[in-house]
């Protein structure tokens, strides 16, 4: 069986697996990453949303074989370290306004959400309301109102 | 599920039961034989007592007015005192193990806050568990209807009064003083002179050598710091981490991932594996073996299931609907639907027919189990709204003892009725036994939509009768496909039909429908009627049983009837509500919302009002039906449609618990109500929905979401709490279609509004579940 390696929440990791089978399962099949969750394996609901060099992606619908050995592949677990504290500033401003319900989702919202917002201030602006409207993360429980406070809450403590 | 008091309770200063000096409940509970300290309470210490109906109201009170599905619950839960417990452990800790399921509504947080409050414990010192299966319970562990705040404030309060008193009494003993003479406060007893304890250091002194009888003191409302104050989740912060343990996410030794490879149509079987050899040897694939409904495939990663679910050659027998659409099936509500009897004479009539499309009650996280059952035993993990259910019918299934199956609650990734039922673990348990090996079976997204539960088909039909500024008469009759209700509320309406105010031979639905339903408005005779049609999709509820549907049909009736009288919908809803709860909040929502401000055409307002679960909510929302917000675009599949801009929710909670959490039900109940007005449904083709995926599913997504979103908790009008998980759906859905009849100028009838139009293009029957995609790094952000 072929053996892969890439950097995964700032360590490297080399994991033998078949070259077609989705990252999303290598995560939490194999290496028993848990945090992005499974919820369609279509690349629609989003709740596996994790980073690629620091970009937004869905490990549901990208082969292991795909990511090369230089790719730092990010998910929830690993993204308070990318700031070097033990919680990410979004990950307090979900705190704060109690976004959560059931939980299912949150992971993929919150690092969508960071990278929506990297993504805008690479724009030179803040987020807007029609960014989040492009979000397509899906909460079943509801709880867009709470992650649109948090979002904008949490791009201002992100700083610059 | 649903229950809909339209009796709520009076504003109440007098509460009921014994008190102290200080305005303090009396309750009774049991020092349990153990270690350290533990309180077992009985549910006995509900109050069980039928409420009286408003009086001197022109309509006869309905039956749901004097005694509603709570109140079944709470009846059934009385004499069957299977006790639960708190228990304090020598590190400080209470631990409570809640017999009900947490899939997001937030009970494990207000549990935690009942318990720090009587106790005088910090939050961080109580931990809420999930009970497993507890058949002695009997029907008591069933979370639905709303009804976990209403029916376990009292005996969780109670057994925390307990061991608070106990402690007290213990400090007391240990230094010779007056138990008056010692505190307790923040998990620390302090006595004259500057003695202290912490309550850990006392749990072993405080437990009792044998089961007693003992009572406590209750603290009054006005004593209160912990309930009553917003309180965040408990378990925040494991889930912004990613902690949060789902089934899926368990590590049950040898429980590989398993799926399914399932039939064209609902409910189809299995005739036989063409190509068992060729599957068996696909990479990474230990097992596989022909169920039921379809070819289980176990294997290293669900990913490789996925794979092999593309191969597989089957022989597929019918399923249970194979000839059913959604005109036929309408057809069939139609022909069912019960006449009216009020003739119109001598006064005008109105007319209307309302139809509610096929709904799936799917949560994000699909179905999962896991089970590992052996010659002798079984043992299954899975989220569970009735695990006792679940434990005697695997049993039989499995053919083994009902003690010798074990059934852990995992904590859900929502449930919105889907985990009342326990498909999955069943399916679980069969793979597990026929591959004698355990499995950690998943649901594919697609299995969830076309397979899983639904929200059934319904018809309302309403007539109204009218002279002169007086309604005579509101009949409705709706018309639903058959609910399923085999989850033991049957069991429980079989077991105390000779309590309940409803006579004759009614259905199970048919009982809960009575007890559940009742119309706020003086409307003269008012009867509503359900009949079923007894098809045979899967079925259930989906946050709230008939109330959504029942009520928007009903709203959508009054608004059309104000505007027949010449009125304002807010004016006329004044002046015909029967309760003055409800008055206060649609009052309450009226001036919050700006009620009657100009709008521009193509947009407006909506009201709507309900009350349910001892509860009274108002909501206003404002709609954009304007072309250029209609049919804005949006990348990729989805929809998008009228927009919900604005949204006011007003809510008389009785008694509110945990503010936050009752506004994060509200929210999410108004997410749901939008996406069951305008945008989410299934459509059922030849025996199948079409949907296989959230893109062809339209719930609400953030485009349909509105921007300004109030949640507004009248201060409390008694001191029991009302339930809140399904609340808040029935009103949002009516406001919003009133607010899409007034912007466009036509009433809706046919709900969601675009169920006409396929949005999408459905993924094929056949593999039933879809390879995942390969391009995901071509749209990275």
């Amino acid at each position: 069986m072929p053996t892969h390696t890439f950097k995964l929440n700032g360590k490297k990791i080399s994991v033998e697996a078949e070259d077609n089978v989705r990252l999303l399962w290598v995560l939490r099949d194999l290496l028993g990453v848990t945090g992005p969750k499974y919820g369609c394996a279509l690349e629609v609901c989003k709740s596996c949303t994790s980073h690629i060099n620091g970009k937004a992606f869905n490990p549901c619908s990208v082969q292991v074989k795909d990511i090369e050995p230089t790719d730092e592949v990010t998910t929830i677990e690993g993204l308070p370290a990318t700031v070097g504290k033990d919680l990410h500033p979004m990950q307090e401003a979900w705190l704060t306004y109690d976004v959560a319900q059931c939980g299912y989702c949150q992971p993929g919202q919150i690092m969508a959400a960071v990278a929506k917002v990297k993504q805008a201030r690479k724009e030179g602006r803040d987020i807007t309301d029609a960014d989040l409207d492009e979000l397509r993360n899906i909460c079943r429980c509801g709880t867009y109102s709470r992650i649109r406070e948090a979002v904008k809450a949490g791009a201002e403590d992100m700083g610059a | 599920m649903a229950e809909r008091p339209r009796s709520l309770d009076r504003p109440t200063d007098q509460p009921s039961g014994g008190r102290g000096l200080l305005g303090r409940r009396r309750v009774l509970g049991y020092l349990i034989a153990a270690p350290t300290l533990a309180v077992g309470v009985s549910w006995l210490v509900n109050d069980t007592d039928p409420r009286a109906a408003d009086a001197a109201v022109p309509s006869l009170p309905q039956p749901e007015d004097i005694f509603d599905l709570g109140d079944l619950q709470n009846l059934a839960a009385a004499p069957t005192s299977g006790l639960i417990t708190v228990e304090l452990k020598t590190d400080g800790t209470a631990f409570f193990a809640v017999p009900r399921a947490e899939v997001g509504q937030g009970i494990t947080t207000a549990f935690a806050m009942m318990v720090a409050e009587e106790l005088d414990l910090p939050m961080d010192k109580v931990e809420i568990g999930l009970a497993d299966a507890r058949p002695e319970l009997l029907m008591n562990q069933l979370t639905g209807g709303s009804n976990s705040m209403r029916s376990m404030y009292l005996p969780v309060r109670t057994a925390a009064a307990i061991a608070r008193q106990r402690l007290v009494d213990t400090a007391a003993a240990h230094w010779g003083v007056a138990a008056g003479k010692v505190t307790a406060r923040a998990g620390v007893l302090t006595g004259p002179g500057g003695l202290t304890a912490t309550y850990g250091s006392l749990a072993e002194a405080a437990a009792s050598i044998k089961t007693i009888a003992v009572s406590a003191e209750l603290k009054s409302p006005s004593e209160f710091s912990v309930l009553g104050r917003p309180r965040n989740r408990v378990d925040g912060h494991d889930i912004v981490t990613g902690r949060k343990q789902f089934a899926m996410d368990l590590q049950v030794p040898g429980a590989k991932p398993t799926m399914v490879a399932r039939p064209p149509t609902i409910n189809g079987t299995l005739k036989s594996i063409n190509n068992l050899a060729a599957l068996r040897a696909m990479p990474g694939i230990s097992d596989v073996v022909g169920i039921t409904h379809g070819v289980a495939i176990r294997g290293d990663t669900f990913g490789q299931c996925i794979d092999a679910i593309q191969k597989v050659d089957a022989t597929w027998g019918p399923g249970t609907v194979d000839d059913e659409s959604d005109a036929t099936v309408l057809a069939k509500l139609r022909a069912a639907q019960l006449p009216m009897v009020v003739p119109p004479v001598l006064s005008q009539t109105i007319d209307a027919e309302f139809v509610f499309a096929f709904a799936s009650n799917s949560p994000l996280e699909p179905d999962c189990a896991i089970a590992d059952v052996r010659p002798d035993s079984a043992e299954i993990w899975s989220s569970l709204k009735v695990p006792i259910v679940a434990q005697e019918d695997i049993a039989k299934q499995l053919g083994l003892p009902i003690d010798a199956v074990k059934v852990h609650v995992i904590q859900g990734g929502g449930s919105f009725g889907r985990h009342l039922f326990h498909d999955v673990a069943a399916e679980a348990a069969e793979i597990s036994q026929k591959m004698g090996k355990a499995v950690k079976l998943s649901w594919s997204r697609t299995d969830n939509f076309r397979q899983g539960r639904t929200h059934p088909m319904s018809t309302s039909r309403v007539r109204v009768n009218y002279l002169a500024g007086n309604v005579l008469s509101y009949e409705q009759r709706h018309t639903s496909v058959q609910t399923d209700f085999g989850h033991g509320l049957g069991e429980m309406i079989t077991a105390f039909a000779a309590d309940l105010p409803v006579g004759g031979n009614l259905s199970f639905a048919e009982t809960i429908f009575e007890l559940s339903q009742s119309s706020p408005y003086n409307f003269g005779v008012t009867t509503q009627l359900l009949n079923e049609v007894p098809l045979k999709f899967n079925t259930g509820s989906m946050r709230n049983i008939y109330s959504p549907n029942v009520v928007c049909a009903e709203e959508l009736m009054v608004d059309r009837l104000a505007a027949k009288m010449g009125q304002d919908p807010v004016r006329f809803r004044r002046s015909f509500l029967k309760d003055k709860r409800l008055l206060a909040v649609l009052n309450k929502a009226a001036e919050v919302g700006n009620w009657g401000k100009a709008m521009p055409k193509g947009t407006a307002q909506g009201v709507g009002v309900h009350s349910e679960y001892r509860a009274a909510v108002a909501t206003l929302v404002e709609i954009d039906c304007r072309p250029a917000t209609v049919n804005r675009p949006v990348d990729g599949e989805g929809v998008t449609g009228p927009r919900v801009t604005k949204a006011v929710i007003v809510v008389d909670p009785g008694f509110c618990i945990n503010p936050r959490g009752l506004e994060a039900q509200m929210i999410g109940g108004l997410q749901d109500a939008i996406a069951l007005a305008l945008t989410s449904s299934l459509h059922i083709k030849d025996g199948i929905p079409l949907e296989g995926s959230w893109d062809n599913y339209f719930y609400t997504r953030e485009w349909n979401t509105p921007l300004d979103v109030e949640v507004v908790i009248m201060p409390n009008t008694s001191e029991s709490p009302s339930g809140a998980g399904e609340l808040a759906v029935a009103p949002a859905f009516a406001a919003v279609a009133c607010a899409y009849a007034r912007a466009t100028g036509t009433m809706p009838t046919y709900f969601p509004i675009n169920h006409g139009t396929l949005g999408f293009e459905p993924l094929p029957l056949q593999p039933s579940t879809p390879q995942s995609p390969t391009d995901g790094l071509d749209h990275t952000f």
